[in-house]
């Protein structure tokens, strides 16, 4: 699937609550299940910056594909992890860089884009599309 | 038995804020540590600065700025009487609390030399920590930590331990912001000035709270913040001593400080002027002496009895959730709950509680030799004014349970 038909997925299944707080509760659950990243890489420079809790990112290429892993100290903060890779992971650099991010807005997580909010979302994107241009470099 | 002496329904009609709602509930602020709402009457001081006589003060020949001047100086005798300070001239205007300890550890430069002690308490905010870091990089001082016990109270042993004919300043909050304490400062302030040190107390957090008398406790130089007190950001106080205040060097380089200027050379204005230059922040110092006199309208006694019932009140309800740990639980403390809930990140629970309208600070509190004394990453920090109410802590509660079931 492209970026754009996951984005779409993702605030279709989220279009399904009535409250923010059965939306929470969705994110809370995605923050669970999200695929923990090695320990080797749960490292100090791994951690994004600007983030009250402790977000660890780590990229790697399989293939011309960029996976991303990730974790964080705090479960919401987790779930958006997991709603940004489930966005972004196994695509093409070129692709991730391109992407737009207006699906957050649409699942009703629009507070947490503020660039001053303490979880550091927009920093979490920063980082992912940097790894982006980075690998895509590397590609080219 | 929470409404001794005071009518909070009525007070609450002072603050207009107190009516908005908060992601579609009514707003339950508890961040009073961060910053205090604003009376009706403040935000009145404000507008009629601007409405009637907003302009520049001293030395202007009109009357705007005649009215302006009286208003600004008027507000100095309403600090000055607030916390009994002997001279009118010993009230310096600042932004804020950081700035008046920037002036005085910019100012001390000139007295420390290498191998002088300066003794801080392990307590202390980050703007009570760097400007005395810089200090010692500057002069060759040297930085002592007063340590703390596992309550959050300072040991004091380890205080009389540290302090020596080479201490030159002693510095120490008179409350923690992210724990409560209310530090004894008298003690500290006894004992230092024996060796000769010079004390400045941090008192930020305790003026909302605690009448602190400047005469009686005999300290040098003490600081505070307008908003932490009901008035606007921006503007605050340091006291200092006349003796000091004359022996520091000016602070600052601009108009109002001056008495005389040639090329040649400056003459300094007399205090309070020498330490301020510039345009002030003249309407924030009016609206400053407006939230002192909302304050003494109700009655400093009042409100830390209040506050203390409050305090005990919420304290018993949070220690009712299983899991829930608060942190500093020193004896004499102000209306401030730091705490955490076993295997849940205090981020996640803040944000859960904004959801309910609920306004905490979660975090470090800029205050993060505290929390990894603890090895904790924060915590959660709900501080409560005399204007917030039962109800208000019962929503809490409630809130954290909510957050708990949801996050575990």
């Amino acid at each position: 699937m492209t970026i754009t038909e996951i984005q779409e997925e993702i605030v279709d299944e989220f279009s399904m609550f009535d409250d923010w707080m059965q939306r929470y509760e969705y994110m809370i659950e995605l923050g669970k299940s999200l695929p923990l990243i090695e320990d080797q890489y749960k490292v100090e420079d791994n951690i994004i910056k600007g983030c009250q809790s402790k977000v660890w990112v780590h990229a790697e290429l399989d293939e011309d594909k960029l996976v991303f892993t990730a974790d964080s100290d705090a479960i919401i903060t987790k779930g958006i992890i997991a709603i940004l890779i489930r966005a972004f992971s196994n695509q093409k650099p070129q692709d991730i860089i391109d992407a737009d991010t207006e699906f957050i807005d649409e699942i009703g997580l629009k507070e947490h884009l503020s660039p001053t909010r303490a979880n550091g979302l927009v920093s979490m994107i920063k980082q992912l599309k940097l790894y982006a241009v980075a690998y895509q470099t590397q590609l080219n | 038995m929470l409404e001794i002496g005071l009518d909070i329904q009525r007070i609450r009609k002072d603050f207009p804020i107190l009516q908005r709602e908060v992601n579609g509930r009514p707003l339950v602020y508890l961040d009073n540590a961060a910053t205090s709402q604003t009376p009706q009457q403040v935000i009145d001081a404000i507008v009629e600065y601007y409405h009637g006589y907003n302009a520049n003060i001293h030395r202007g020949v009109h009357t705007l700025s005649q009215e302006a001047t009286d208003a600004y100086e008027e507000a100095r005798k309403k600090i000055q009487a607030h916390f009994n300070i002997a001279r009118s001239h010993e009230v310096i205007f600042t932004s804020g609390t950081t700035h008046g300890i920037n002036l005085v550890a910019q100012g001390f430069s000139s007295f420390i030399s290498e191998g002088d002690e300066i003794l801080v308490s392990a307590m202390e905010h980050h703007s009570n920590i760097v400007p005395w870091q810089m200090l010692c990089e500057r002069t060759g001082g040297v930085l002592k930590v007063i340590p703390m016990n596992e309550n959050g109270e300072l040991i004091i042993e380890e205080f009389h331990n540290l302090l020596s004919d080479r201490t030159k300043l002693v510095f120490c909050n008179h409350v923690s912001n992210a724990l409560g304490t209310v530090n004894p400062i008298e003690e500290l302030i006894d004992a230092a000035h024996k060796v000769g040190a010079a004390v400045l107390i941090d008192g930020a957090q305790a003026a909302p709270h605690i009448n602190a008398d400047m005469q009686a406790l005999d300290v040098d130089f003490y600081t505070v913040s307008a908003h932490k007190m009901c008035g606007p950001t921006g503007v605050g106080i340091l006291y200092g001593k006349e003796e000091w205040l004359n022996k520091l060097p000016p602070y600052q380089g601009g108009g109002e400080m001056i008495a005389e200027v040639t090329f040649e050379k400056t003459t300094y204005a007399d205090l309070p002027h020498k330490f301020e230059a510039g345009t002030p922040n003249i309407c924030g110092g009016i609206a400053f002496g407006a939230a002192l006199d909302y304050l003494n309208g109700i009655g400093m006694d009042n409100i830390a009895q209040y506050e203390s019932d409050l305090l005990q009140y919420a304290t018993e309800q949070l220690l009712g959730i299983e899991g829930l740990r608060i942190y500093g639980t020193a004896k004499n403390k102000t209306s401030v709950i730091s705490f955490n809930i076993d295997g849940i990140h205090p981020y996640d629970i803040g944000t859960i509680l904004d959801k309910l309208g609920i306004a905490v600070r979660t975090g470090h509190h800029c205050a993060q030799p505290i929390m990894d004394f603890y090895k904790i990453p924060g915590t959660v920090r709900a501080s409560f004014s005399f204007y917030n109410t039962k109800e208000e802590v019962d929503i809490l509660v409630e809130g954290v349970k909510k957050a708990k079931s949801m996050l575990l």
